[in-house]
């Protein structure tokens, strides 16, 4: 650097030095602020509108090749896909039918408790535009975003099971964080028991952990999750994940437990965005404590 | 070709800003299309390759500010935090333009060891970056600085034939 100094015989402005540590300076005071704060998401979706027609243009090609992929399935697969498909839909409706009647018992039964509703919720599908080439972030991005009403913190899902949660909505997109993310956590419950925990992503696809779980507690090998719903944000009995490993060593205190998700959480391309949140966002957090507390005290009671 | 490889110095027509805009966003495109599963762990970063190419033979047209901006907008489609990618671009951009003329005096092969510790550099500074906010590091992603490497000199090829004078035009 200091060769050069002399040399200068044209002014072309802040060394690279200067200029690396404004710039670095810059990039670390943007980090810290989206970090903390959350002033930045609107220069992001704006910039966002800016590159979406871009990012349709690279995903043109393989959307074409899945395209032409569906096209030329074989007429067997086809017959048989249907086949299953027909079988599979009358065993459903056989369910269904009792589910209207296990409906409308369900009802009865609150309104006699005087216990709060469970609402339906409706849902929409959409598309998953890509998935993140970010190797560290388990994030996939759908093609709807504020201009369907999608909101941040609604839930996804696809024909099985939970997927993940929207984190962030752009106007035609929307980012899913997946609930195998490391930072992602969903409140469950065992449905053989009803046992309530937390499972979280360990950032590997395949795979959840329920953590801190005491070695004592009543959990086996290919117990299926489902959402508690005591949280607020998701809907209760949607399934989550199976236990498929169990270990209990005795010189932790907490047993090690894996599960592995139950959605294709990356196998589908259309999932369901549920657009209702159960009405939560607008009330404090200390009302949703009190009224998801009173249906369990009801139950008891009523027991 | 070989002559190509080894001889980095030739004559070149004066590369437009229109030139260098268009191999940028050819390479962010690059770098946005659907790579999942494996390929995701073996993907190059275009566009670090890209900014490196212009910062160590243009190091007065490519500077810190453009690797800065284009981090940037890498950020906002790739959904990771604000500054993490411009962050690693301009460090990058930084140490291609100190080491220009060095790089500029071996050959392909040679320039392809000295572009690795810089890709190995700015591929840290990113995982820093995540691993100082999230606490978590994954190490396949460094496969990726070694694959960009190795497409070093297939892009510093590219991009100089692009850059050369045609010879149809001198006939006329």
């Amino acid at each position: 650097m200091e060769q050069n100094q002399p040399l200068r015989f044209f002014n072309r402005g802040p060394s690279p030095a200067v200029r690396l540590v404004f710039f670095v300076l810059l990039s670390l005071l943007l980090l810290f602020v989206d970090v903390r704060y959350r002033y930045l998401e609107s220069i992001r979706s704006g910039l966002s509108v800016l590159l979406y027609p871009l990012q349709r243009l690279v995903t043109a090609p393989s959307k074409l090749w899945h395209e032409v992929d569906d096209f030329f399935v074989s007429h067997n697969s086809l017959i048989r896909d249907n086949a299953e498909l027909r079988n599979q839909h009358t065993l459903d409706i056989a369910q269904l039918l009792q589910l209207q009647v296990l409906k409308a018992e369900n009802q009865h039964l609150r309104n006699l408790l005087m216990v709060q509703q469970r609402a339906d919720y409706p849902m929409q599908l959409a598309e998953i535009m890509y998935v993140e080439r970010d190797i560290f972030n388990r994030k996939i991005l759908l093609d709807k975003g504020t201009q369907a009403n999608v909101l941040a913190g609604q839930i996804v899902m696809d024909d099985s099971g939970i997927v993940g949660q929207v984190t962030r909505v752009y106007p035609w997109m929307s980012e899913i964080t997946l609930i195998t993310d490391k930072d992602h956590a969903v409140p469950v419950q065992v449905l053989r028991n009803g046992l309530r925990a937390v499972v979280s992503g360990s950032g590997d696809t395949g795979e959840l952990a329920l953590r801190y779980i005491p070695i004592s507690s009543d959990i086996q090998n290919g117990d299926v999750l489902v959402t508690s719903g005591i949280d607020g944000t998701y809907p209760p009995g949607l399934p989550v994940a199976k236990v498929i490993h169990v270990e209990r060593d005795p010189a932790y205190p907490f047993a090690h437990i894996l599960c592995a998700p139950i959605a294709g959480v990356d196998k589908r391309r259309q999932l369901l965005i549920l657009s209702a949140l159960p009405k939560l966002p607008e009330r404090p957090e200390v009302v949703v404590e009190t009224t998801t507390d009173k249906p369990k005290n009801g139950k008891r009671g009523g027991r | 070709m070989r002559d190509r490889i080894l001889k980095d110095q030739e004559f070149q027509l004066p590369v437009s800003r229109i030139f260098i805009a268009a191999s940028l966003l050819v390479a962010l495109l690059l770098d946005w299309l659907p790579w999942q599963g494996m390929w995701l762990a073996f993907r190059p970063d275009f566009v670090a390759l890209v900014l490196l190419y212009w910062c160590t033979h243009k190091p007065y047209h490519v500077g810190i500010s453009i690797a800065w901006a284009v981090g940037i907008l890498a950020d906002v489609a790739d959904a990771s935090l604000f500054g993490q990618h411009a962050l690693a671009y301009s460090v990058l951009a930084f140490s291609g333009i100190v080491l220009h003329r060095r790089v500029s005096m071996f050959n392909l092969y040679q320039q392809t060891l000295q572009v690795f510790p810089l890709l190995l550099l700015a591929y840290t500074v990113y995982a820093a970056v995540y691993w100082q906010l999230r606490g978590s590091i994954s190490w396949e992603y460094f496969i990726g600085s070694v694959v960009s490497t190795l497409l070093w000199a297939p892009v510093t090829i590219l991009l100089q034939a692009l850059c050369r004078p045609r010879a149809a035009t001198d006939q006329l």
